[in-house]
């Protein structure tokens, strides 16, 4: 027995756990655990009540409703990575859950949990950055609506207040066609990332980019949208000069330096992600490159 | 609330206890139920030593607490062999070298019994990506990756020996 002393609650409806959330003090949510736990085990995480929303059923499914896959925040990562719904109209994020930890931990992990945890070199902020997603935020003053720009707020930090919770995902879906690329590179697979990066294309006649966009993880403090890149490439023709032109735009972020990897080595890592992320969304998208 | 009513099902047979909600699902299978099968090596979800079975899906049970396994059915190294002898997936470890010391092999074992239980016929590839998640200091991953192609192997043939 490893957390310090907490009393447990486990709510069925949404209200309810909001206004535990709201009353009690020091509490927190506890959703997959696959990150929380451990740092209760290491008492970084110290709570008076912890409030389980594993039995909110409201919290789960994944539906589409008018062009965009809504999905419930306590879907479990695996759950989602067999979805077919994901993999038809989101293929990049199924794509994406198969680098988030292990199997174990996701078949506990949940997309809220990991989007609410914000760890910098996490797949799912990033790939809900590449598709600006909006984030339905539930407490005892209702729901509100965050656009993912605005949710990650640096190194961990997030626009949730101490008493709301993450109760939905969701992404605008892309047309039907469109490319999608994910690369990560990491020590062993499914350990932290020292450098990701997902991309969207949607191309019009004779490959011509209509509209792109390219997230990176574990490179910053949080993950990051490469605007320049993605500018570079809306309205020409894609081919392999064009991408790697629009990656190097992957210089220009400022990278964190830690025992794992230094800035300098992780700014070259995006850039060749980018590149890789985009080339195979252009192959995927129909273009022989 | 400290202390809360759990009832878990854990290999077959239903258990009632009154728990500390901090008590782990691993604390709880070892020391409440005596069933030392399943190993604690890092108890922060990095070792995978402690992985069983939570309604039939892998879970590192020392990031889970007891109560949230509440109505659930978990499956430990225990509940993996038959009345008699040894499963074909253990048995297969035994003759492929894949255990030395064997502190990882429980969770080893729980974790290749969920891949072969959806995947009857694995890459090697498929294998090590499964065994990311469990850490081994002693045998280099070979013996083990070798066992679990062998038990493939022996389940499809339906021989299991």
């Amino acid at each position: 027995m490893k957390p310090a002393p907490f009393d447990y609650h486990a709510p069925r409806q949404l209200k309810e756990a909001a206004e535990l959330l709201a009353t009690l003090p020091n509490a927190k949510i506890l959703a997959g655990g696959q990150s929380l736990v451990p740092m209760m085990n290491f008492r970084y995480v110290m709570v008076d009540h912890l409030v389980d929303l594993g039995h909110v059923d409201d919290l789960r499914g994944i539906a589409v409703i008018d062009g965009h896959l809504r999905i419930g925040a306590m879907m479990r990562q695996r759950d989602l990575e067999t979805s077919p719904e994901l993999a038809r109209h989101c293929p990049l994020v199924a794509e994406a859950l198969r680098h988030v930890g292990h199997r174990q931990t996701r078949n506990r992990g949940t997309i809220g949990g990991s989007l609410a945890h914000a760890d910098p070199a996490a797949e799912l902020p990033a790939v809900c950055l590449a598709f600006d997603a909006t984030l339905h935020l539930a407490s005892i003053r209702g729901l509100r609506a965050v656009p993912f720009r605005e949710f990650t707020l640096g190194f961990m930090a997030t626009a949730l207040a101490p008493d709301e919770m993450i109760a939905a995902i969701e992404l605008p879906i892309w047309r039907p066609g469109h490319g999608f690329g994910f690369h990560e590179f990491a020590r062993r697979q499914g350990d932290f990332a020292l450098g990701g990066a997902a991309a969207l294309l949607d191309l019009g006649a004779g490959g011509v980019v209509r509209r792109a966009a390219l997230a990176l993880f574990g490179t910053a403090e949080q993950p990051v949208r490469v605007d320049a890149a993605e500018a570079a490439l809306t309205g020409k023709t894609v081919d392999s000069r064009a991408i790697h032109a629009a990656a190097a735009a992957a210089w220009l972020i400022e990278p964190i330096s830690d025992i794992h990897a230094g800035a300098e080595y992780r700014r070259h890592l995006a850039q060749v992600l980018s590149a890789r992320a985009l080339v195979d969304a252009a192959r995927r998208a129909g273009v022989d490159i | 609330m400290a202390k809360q009513a759990t009832r878990i099902t854990v290999n077959g047979k239903s258990h009632a206890r009154v728990v500390e909600a901090r008590l782990t699902l691993a604390d709880f299978l070892r020391h409440d139920l005596n069933l030392t099968g399943t190993h604690l090596g890092c108890e922060h979800g990095v070792c995978g030593a402690c992985t069983v079975l939570v309604d039939g899906r892998s879970a590192r049970s020392c990031l889970m607490f007891a109560v949230q396994a509440n109505g659930c059915e978990v499956t430990t190294v225990e509940g993996l062999s038959p009345d008699a002898g040894l499963s074909v997936l253990q048995q297969a470890f035994v003759d492929n070298h894949g255990l030395q010391c064997g502190f990882c092999t429980p969770g080893m074992l729980i974790t290749l019994t969920e891949l072969l239980r959806d995947n009857a016929d694995p890459t090697e590839q498929e294998v090590r990506e499964a065994l990311t998640g469990n850490l081994c200091r002693c045998t280099g991953y070979a013996g083990i990756v070798k066992a679990a192609l062998d038990a493939a192997q022996r389940l499809r043939d339906g021989s299991g020996a």
